[in-house]
């Protein structure tokens, strides 16, 4: 078999709460502990769980934005908090990220083509960059000429799409979305899910998604890890899951997601 | 208790609320669910008479058989503290961070109902526990930033009850919050409407929560209720064509992932997005975005047709069905 895009075995991730005495060491909180998965090429991997239950965490893990406190993460079997940090940069076109709050990576002063060929930038890449940006808009599904507009002249569900294009720019093999459709109403987080599946196919992306909403994940992901306080409390195929989840806690979210039962 | 008929809210741009119709009673759990720029928070404060300066305001608004279209701010004052109470999607924005949670939950009683410092303090504490806040004397004592979100949304509910209100309206109250705490924030303002014989218009556009709240629903779109009946059935069976495309893009976790040929299934949406104000049609305000569109639907406003003694839906297409 051929080596995962990405390996994560072991992931732990130790925050320091405030001290309640002088004397003693601050408690430690375990945002992440022990925690373990794979993503293939092409294949979506959920993380599911409520507020507080590391997947933010986990992301930034991944994107080696935050190093683990034990632990390590593999992409294309590098491991990447191991790299100097002119390789990872290098490697950072590699991995992308997509947020809740597209407002958050698009500067609201520059048309959104300048953000959108943000990364571009950061890699040193300056030839072609608007051709790029170009294509990133219309696999997202807008208009090129979109790239000389303002942020504000965009709705909820196509500043995403411009966060995605964004993401997409510097031809990534994983993309790791956090929350990316929650904030949008039923009928436009359907669109962008199904630009993600279009992407996926047409690109063969990995995909790290996470959501809150088991629904919502059900419906794109492949397979699934739910995470409860830190802890990785079960995984397997997604319709495996759905069908029989092992754990009372996965019950519940479902019961928070359901309207068709 | 509270009536709207034919009730609009124009701006300059156009009309964000048209020809409404609505009779709530008593203990009625009526859920409003609709895209964002439906109209619903217009609605809300409609029935608050918090409508937005720059509004015309025509139709009639009664609250106790008394049309209030015509009242002043004092006279509305008075309904809102004692009749008609509101909690809001972002529970911190709503709260003095400088202030103890308990001090604002007090206020209202001590204003409104000339109550004493320690008759209001009591009223607290017990409104605290009937709100499921666990150590309420020492919650009381907090400011808004030592609580979590769905703790502060607590608050904001007791602080809507403090005059128990006949009505209490909640817009978005658990879009900010975690979706199991959503659950248990919804299921407690169930439990209230249902204790306190309180009516609850649940504004939303989760409709999962919708579905387990509320025993009758009103979807809207552009300004216009589409389409009206008990929750159940028009979950079930919608008839209005916006109603059942917003149903179809909800995923369905029992629903398989892949078709018979192993590809992914997409999820069904609705074609573009709802226009602003200016730019939605003079007719059927879905036109445009409608999958079974026909020529007339852009330039005539449909009536709305009763199907039973509880249901109506306003879509040219159900003329031919009205019996
Ligand atoms: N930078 C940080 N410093 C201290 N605690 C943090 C930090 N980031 C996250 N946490 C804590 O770690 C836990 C997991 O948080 P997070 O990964 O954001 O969860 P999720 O994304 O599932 O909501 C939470 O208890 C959170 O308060
Ligand atoms: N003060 C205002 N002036 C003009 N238009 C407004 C004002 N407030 C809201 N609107 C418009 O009214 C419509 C309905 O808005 P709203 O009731 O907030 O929708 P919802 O709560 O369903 O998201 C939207 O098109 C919005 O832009
Ligand atoms: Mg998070
Ligand atoms: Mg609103």
């Amino acid at each position: 078999m051929s080596v995962p895009l990405l390996t994560a075995t072991g992931l732990t991730r130790h925050y320091a709460l405030p001290r309640t005495s002088l004397l003693r060491p601050a408690p430690l909180l375990t945002a992440v502990d022990n925690t373990s998965f794979t993503i293939n090429a092409g294949e979506t991997l959920g993380v599911v769980g409520e507020s507080g239950s590391g997947k933010s965490t986990l992301a930034r893990m991944v994107m080696a934005f935050e190093t683990p406190d034990a632990g390590e993460v593999l992409f294309q079997g590098q491991n990447i908090h191991a790299l100097p940090a002119p390789e990872l940069r290098k490697l950072r076109q590699q991995f992308q990220m997509v947020f809740q709050d597209p407002y958050g990576s698009l500067n609201p002063r520059r048309p959104v083509g300048w953000s959108i060929a943000e990364p571009l930038r950061a890699i040193g890449e300056d030839e072609n960059t608007n051709r790029r940006v170009k294509e990133a808009l219309e696999q997202v599904g807008l208009h090129a000429d979109a790239a000389d507009k303002y942020p504000h002249e965009f709705s909820g569900g196509q500043r995403q799409r411009i966060a995605i294009a964004r993401a997409i720019v510097t031809r990534p093999a994983l993309l790791v979305a956090d929350e990316a459709v929650s904030a949008l109403d039923v009928s436009v987080q359907a669109q962008i899910l199904n630009l993600l599946m279009d992407l996926q196919d047409d690109l063969g992306l990995g995909i790290l998604f996470i959501s809150h909403d088991l629904a919502v994940v059900g419906a794109i992901c492949d397979t699934l890890l739910v995470m409860q306080h830190g802890k990785p409390l079960e995984a397997g195929r997604t319709a495996d899951i759905l069908r029989n989840p092992a754990h009372a806690y996965t019950q519940s979210l479902l019961t928070a997601a359901g309207v068709h039962t | 208790m509270l009536e709207l008929t034919d009730y609009s809210v124009n701006f300059s741009a156009g009309a964000a609320l048209r020809q409404a119709n609505l009779t709530i009673k008593p203990g009625d759990r009526l859920g409003i669910v609709g895209e964002s720029g439906s109209g619903k928070t217009m609605l809300a404060l409609s029935l608050m008479g918090m409508a937005p300066d720059g509004a015309t305001l025509s139709g009639a608004l009664c609250v106790d058989g008394i049309d209030m279209t015509q009242r002043n701010e004092i006279e509305w004052q008075n309904i809102r503290a004692r009749r008609v109470a509101m909690i809001f999607q972002e529970p911190m924005a709503a709260l003095n961070p400088l202030r103890r949670v308990g001090d604002t939950v007090m206020e209202p009683m001590r204003v409104h109902e000339g109550l004493s410092h320690d008759q209001a303090q009591a009223r607290a504490l017990s409104l605290f526990e009937e709100v499921g806040i666990p150590d309420p004397a020492a919650r009381l004592r907090q400011f808004p930033h030592e609580l979590s979100g769905g703790q502060r949304q607590r608050v904001l509910i007791a602080l809507a009850l403090a005059c128990n209100p006949a009505l209490l309206i909640a817009d978005e109250p658990t879009t900010a919050l975690d979706a199991n705490v959503a659950v248990l924030i919804t299921d407690l303002l169930v439990r209230l409407s249902q204790e306190r014989q309180m009516a609850l218009v649940f504004i939303t556009h989760d409709i999962a929560a919708v579905a387990r709240a509320t025993q009758d629903i009103v979807v809207m779109y552009g300004g216009d209720m589409v389409e009206y009946g008990p929750t159940a059935e028009v979950l079930k069976t919608p008839h209005h064509p916006y109603t059942k495309g917003l149903l179809d893009a909800l995923p369905d976790p029992s629903r398989t992932t892949h078709d018979a040929n192993g590809k992914r299934r997409r999820l069904p949406t609705i074609p573009g997005t709802v226009p602003q104000l200016q730019d939605l049609p003079q007719g059927c305000r879905f036109a445009g975005r409608c999958p079974v569109e026909v020529p007339q639907c852009a330039a005539q406003k449909p009536a709305t047709q009763s199907f039973a003694v509880n249901r109506s839906s306003a879509c040219h297409l159900n003329e031919g069905a009205k019996r």
